[in-house]
């Protein structure tokens, strides 16, 4: 009798069911919500960021599809950190009968706010904390993003580190930089435990009838197919220079396209469009077409195809 | 799939009262009754509106905002954007319907009444609002032969009280296959649990605060605190807007 292949992963100090983790961002902020995807099988699930205080997001249109991919500027809508722990805490119920990690998201305009969030999120007890400093739909509250320099994104990992408590911390990289490796040690270098890579790539689409960008926000960060070959190339890169265990986010919609981000270097596959492309299920069908590709292919474990294409 | 827009021209516009218009589309669109689009005004904004006609497209339009009252703004040969149609509608079953509107919900209601006419079921309408002037569209059920009953809390037109004391007496009544309905999350719950008593099928189009319309923000989610029988993490964009409660085989 033939086994099922072993997808089970160990994300640092994590045990995942399976590698595949819902991205953050998708979903928001709701333990229902969270709980629902980790129903459909999820091996870990990540909420949306939340950062000092409340915010609303942007106007709408605030999503749109296009040819090969997504288009989003949500605004990260967030009901601010203090009432967010008490959602992360309500989610954590819900995910520790199903032994399901929860992973937090935070994000904040200055490296002093980044500790200040990521010391009262830290309440929540949440399994892992992603710190988002990649954002690319909020320069006008913001700034440029700190994913973009080396210095300013091992200043907030420091930062947030120190005020973290123990608690492992993942920074999620942006993909428009010239060196995303050389980004990913410095902040390894600072105390990050996980690389997150990548956030969604700036973009706009103009609807040519209207002679207007379809978003409200203009530009939106951009998803789903299109990415995915720029986010195997980030994570790829990002391999040859770090140790750490890299969570690959970008673009991917099937088992074949998981298998594809792990070969390059990642030990955990982030999923996010695909719940559109594929309805709020995905990730169960993402699961089982991965234990196919595996048992078709003679792997006994997810672990074998781990780095092989680099 | 519906995730882009696409330009549509106006090409009627008719006031049915003073803060309602009814818009009509160039071409048809296929779709279920009680799926929804998202409309986009460049520079003004997007909303999710529920079909009310599908062979042309037309929405009934209320001005409540500025994004309703500039589309009641629109001059025919304007152009506005569509994205869908999105969501899960309602699917007729049976051989007679009991539809259930309250307020502006009516406007779904009226697609899937002239679809299930159009099969030859019978189908009854109850109307409910705060008074007259909130009734919505019951000459449209008429004209396609529905029978309509109406309810107003203030007793201007019909039963004066709440729609569901009408609903409970139909149901008492007559042995209805299927209770479809759109309102206020109020009326719904009212309404789910007027139809667990007596195990009668429905369908249920609850509204939320939607943004993307794509089943990935979130917003739209319809907690099991409204209601319990609803799966958890339902989204009324997505898996909805329109509910499927089935008893009976």
């Amino acid at each position: 009798m033939k086994h099922d292949p072993d997808i089970s992963v160990k994300l640092g100090r994590l045990s995942l069911k399976n590698p595949l983790v819902l991205a953050s961002g998708v979903m928001g902020t709701s333990p229902e919500l969270l709980h629902r995807v980790a129903l459909s099988g999820a091996g870990a699930v990540t909420a949306k960021s939340c950062g000092p205080t409340l915010r609303t997001g942007h106007p709408n249109p605030v999503m749109v599809a296009w040819e090969h991919g997504l288009l989003n500027a949500i605004g990260l809508t967030n009901p601010g950190v203090d009432d967010e722990v008490k959602l992360l805490m309500d989610a954590k119920q819900r995910l520790n009968p199903l032994n399901v990690p929860l992973i937090a998201s935070i994000f904040a305009g200055s490296a002093e706010e980044f500790g200040e969030v990521a010391s009262i999120v830290a309440e929540a007890e949440p399994d892992l904390v992603e710190v988002n400093i990649s954002c690319p739909n909020v320069h006008d509250d913001f700034g440029l993003p700190f994913a973009a320099d080396a210095k300013s994104a091992a200043a907030v990992t420091r930062a947030v580190k120190q005020k973290i408590g123990g608690i492992p911390i993942a920074v999620k990289l942006a993909p428009n930089v010239p060196d995303i490796g050389r980004i990913a040690k410095s902040v390894v270098d600072a105390g990050s435990d996980v690389i997150t890579a990548i956030n969604t790539m700036p973009g706009m689409v103009i609807d040519v009838d209207a002679a207007q960008p379809v978003l409200h926000n203009r530009s939106g960060g951009l998803s789903g197919p299109a990415l995915k070959p720029i986010a195997v190339r980030c994570v790829a890169e990002i391999a040859q220079f770090v140790d750490v265990p890299i969570i690959g986010t970008g673009g991917v919609l099937t088992g074949r396209d998981a298998a594809e981000m792990m070969m390059a270097g990642a030990t955990a596959v982030g999923v996010g469009s695909a719940l559109w492309y594929r309805g709020p299920d995905a990730i169960k069908l993402i699961k089982a077409e991965l234990q196919d590709f595996l048992r078709e292919n003679g792997y006994k474990s997810v672990c074998e195809i781990f780095r092989k294409a680099l | 799939m519906g995730g882009k827009f696409e330009a549509r021209k106006v090409t009627a516009i008719s006031k049915i009262n003073p803060v309602t218009s009814w818009i009509r589309f160039d071409g048809d669109i296929y779709a279920q009754p009680g799926q929804f689009v998202m409309v986009w005004l460049p520079k003004i904004g997007e909303k999710p509106f529920s079909i009310a006609e599908l062979n042309p497209l037309g929405l009934l339009v209320v001005d409540v905002g500025p994004f309703s009252h500039a589309l009641q703004a629109l001059q025919v040969g304007d152009s506005l954007w569509v994205k869908g149609p999105l969501g899960q509608g309602f699917s007729i079953t049976g051989e007679r319907l009991l539809l259930v509107g309250g307020g502006y919900g009516s406007a779904p209601l009226l697609a899937l009444a002239k679809k299930a006419r159009a099969q030859n079921i019978t189908v009854d309408v109850c109307l409910g609002a705060r008074s007259e002037a909130g009734l919505l569209l019951s000459d449209a059920f008429l004209e396609l032969g529905c029978q309509v009953s109406y309810a107003t809390e203030d007793g201007s037109l019909g039963w004066h009280g709440l729609v569901t004391d009408i609903v409970e007496q139909k149901i008492q009544a007559i042995a209805y296959d299927l209770l479809c309905a759109c309102g206020p999350t109020g009326l719904l719950s009212a309404l789910s649990n007027i139809c667990k008593t007596h195990r009668l099928d429905n369908q249920l189009s609850w509204e939320a605060h939607m943004r993307c319309g794509m089943g990935l923000c979130g917003s739209c989610l319809v907690s099991q605190n409204i209601d319990e029988l609803l799966p958890v993490g339902w989204l009324a964009c997505y898996d909805g807007p329109v509910f499927y409660q089935k008893f009976r085989d």
